[in-house]
């Protein structure tokens, strides 16, 4: 019993920090820096459910684009089409079910292929969406995009506010609030029976299908899953952008979700947070400090790849296991 | 229980299963013998639908399931090992027993409570790994485990799906010579306690005279003897086969 607790507290401690850190947020840094934040946060829910599928079901997708678009969108093109139903509470189920039902499509297509072709395949469909919002200038704006107006909660209306108010106020607690929510569905998720069985399939998908999964069934459901995580993360991150456009439906922005893992680690649970919230920072200071940004971009990855192969994260927690393991044996 | 009547399997132009057919029956621990490359394998992996069957029928408990997916099949009760280890190797050996549990159960698509809630499935996992004398190793990783305690593993992961007929592929090929009949006694007597029909592929002879009430000799894709360890050995053309001696 003493055990478990020693083992808990330190655990318990660090989210007591993080969860007070990120509500205190709107006091501490400025406005610019919160809003950058709040991007990444949009980004880290996206990254979690992207985890879910790389990092515990070992199917590597370039093109969770199209379920953040899916969601953006969805929000977008109800404010522009049913202005009355422009609340929160509202909102996010409808985004939620469109991206649901677009990763139910294009996950049942994906799923029937691993590796590469699974990657292609997610890449060709999220495409396919890109073109769509694209063309159809009248529906979706085409290349302009849709506007994202503050939306309402519960009937009562943020109207008079302007966006960075709105988002450094009560949004930024709605945001964190998600996030914790997410963060910890989607803890029960990897540690649940079904989680197992999703590890099972990464790690021997022969003996999965012989001891009775369905293997491909629990990819799409794994699949689904995702997608809905990073609809939920385009819907929050509409308001937090004001505005979407087709681009997060194209490969390049699928990439950099699949860098954000990297950089922060897909082995750890935590990792493509962390990743996601880093990355934004980088993205901006590289591009605020230098034409070659892309540079810089690419430089890290290699950096990462080659000498923290766990990520940010991974080599965090090897760090601290290192810290951790002279003390256990001084104990004993 | 199980019958396969004039079994084919061809890879390309070559015919690697050549008809056989036979029963197993309840309760019965027969092995299957033969040569490399007779089709031993091959004919595991047609019964319990890793491969499609070129022709034939294949009838489980007096139903077809000639075309029924692996994964039917093992809701009916057929499971299998292999015979190169193939183990969830990020996993524990709790953990490897766990996911199986949970998939016999029903209960693997439960997404909200942690595995480690379900603490009567976690007590059968340690029960199961302790009939197969491997229970305290519940917490290594399979990686770090020897290759006899793999091969008890896995053919425990099989078991904990609670076959009625379970087909162990050479549970003991890879095993160090002094280990293999501590291994095969731990399995048969578990499989003799939960009264489980097996067939169990075998190179060594010894072996199958030990544990086998019934042998099935494959050779070139048919069976070719069918009888009692003893008989057998005294046939003639069996021991060309096996043992490439001529009388």
């Amino acid at each position: 019993m003493a055990q478990l607790k020693s083992f808990v507290r330190p655990g318990l401690i660090i989210y007591l920090v993080v969860i007070s850190g990120f509500l205190f947020l709107p006091r501490i840094v400025s406005t610019f820096n919160l809003i950058l934040f709040q991007y990444g946060i949009t980004f880290a829910i996206v990254a979690l459910g992207f985890n879910l599928l790389l990092g515990y079901t070992g199917l590597l997708s370039f093109g969770h684009g199209a379920y953040f678009a899916a969601g953006a969108y969805g929000v977008a093109m109800t404010a522009k089409y049913f202005p009355d139903l422009f609340s929160l509470e509202i909102l996010i189920p409808i985004a939620l079910l469109i991206s649901f039902l677009i990763s139910a499509i294009f996950g049942f297509v994906c799923v029937r292929h691993t590796k590469i072709f699974f990657a292609i395949l997610a890449l060709a469909l999220s495409m396919l969406l890109y073109a769509l919002l694209f063309k159809f200038y009248h529906l979706t704006g085409g290349s302009d995009g849709l506007y994202v107006k503050i939306p309402m909660l519960f009937g009562h209306t943020f109207a008079n506010m302007r966006r960075p108010q709105f988002l450094s106020g009560f949004y930024h607690y709605f945001l964190v609030g998600m996030f914790f929510a997410a963060y910890i569905v989607m803890k029960c998720i990897v540690n649940s029976p079904f989680g197992k069985a999703l590890q099972a399939i990464r790690d021997n998908e022969v003996r999965a299908e012989l001891i009775g999964i369905r293997v491909r069934r629990y990819r799409l459901y794994a699949f689904i899953i995702s997608g809905m995580y990073s609809g939920l993360g385009g819907a929050l991150w509409g308001f937090v952008n004001g505005h979407v456009t087709p681009d997060v439906s194209h490969w390049i922005f699928s990439g950099e979700l699949v860098y954000m893992t990297l950089l922060g680690g897909f082995g750890v649970f935590a990792g493509p947070v962390v990743g996601a919230l880093i990355f934004n920072f980088l993205k901006l200071y590289a591009m605020g400090s230098t034409e070659y940004w892309m540079f810089i971009i690419g430089a890290t990855l290699i950096i990462i790849v080659l000498v923290l192969p766990g990520g940010v994260a991974g080599g965090l927690a090897r760090l601290a296991s290192r810290i951790k393991q002279p003390s256990d044996k001084g104990a004993a | 229980m199980l019958k396969v009547t004039n079994l084919t399997k061809d890879f390309g132009r070559s015919r690697i299963i050549n008809r056989p057919s036979f029963e197993v029956g309840k309760d019965e621990i027969l092995s299957l013998v033969g040569p490399n490359g007779a089709g031993k394998t091959t004919l595991v992996n047609l019964i319990s639908g890793h491969i499609k069957v070129t022709g034939g029928i294949i009838e489980f408990l007096g139903q077809d399931i000639t075309f029924a997916s692996p994964y039917r099949r093992i809701k009916m009760g057929l499971a299998r090992n292999f015979q190169i280890t193939n183990l969830f190797e990020n996993g524990t050996v709790l953990d490897n027993i766990r996911i199986c549990l949970f998939s016999n159960y029903g209960k693997i698509r439960r997404g909200i409570l942690p595995a480690t809630h379900y603490k009567a499935i976690t007590e059968e996992a340690t029960e199961l790994l302790d009939i197969f004398g491997i229970g305290n190793k519940e917490k290594l990783f399979p990686p770090s485990l020897s290759e006899g305690d793999k091969k008890i593993l896995d053919t425990a992961m099989a078991f904990a799906l609670k076959p009625k007929l379970l087909l162990l592929d050479e549970p003991t090929s890879g095993v160090a010579t002094g280990d293999k009949f501590k291994v095969m006694d731990t399995i048969v007597a578990a499989i003799k306690k939960e009264q489980v029909a097996c067939m169990i592929i075998e190179h060594d002879m010894d072996i199958v005279s030990d544990y086998t009430d019934r042998v099935l000799v494959l050779a070139e894709g048919n069976i070719i003897a069918d009888g009692k360890p003893k008989d057998i050995m005294a046939e003639s053309n069996v021991k060309e086969i096996l043992f490439g001696v001529r009388d």
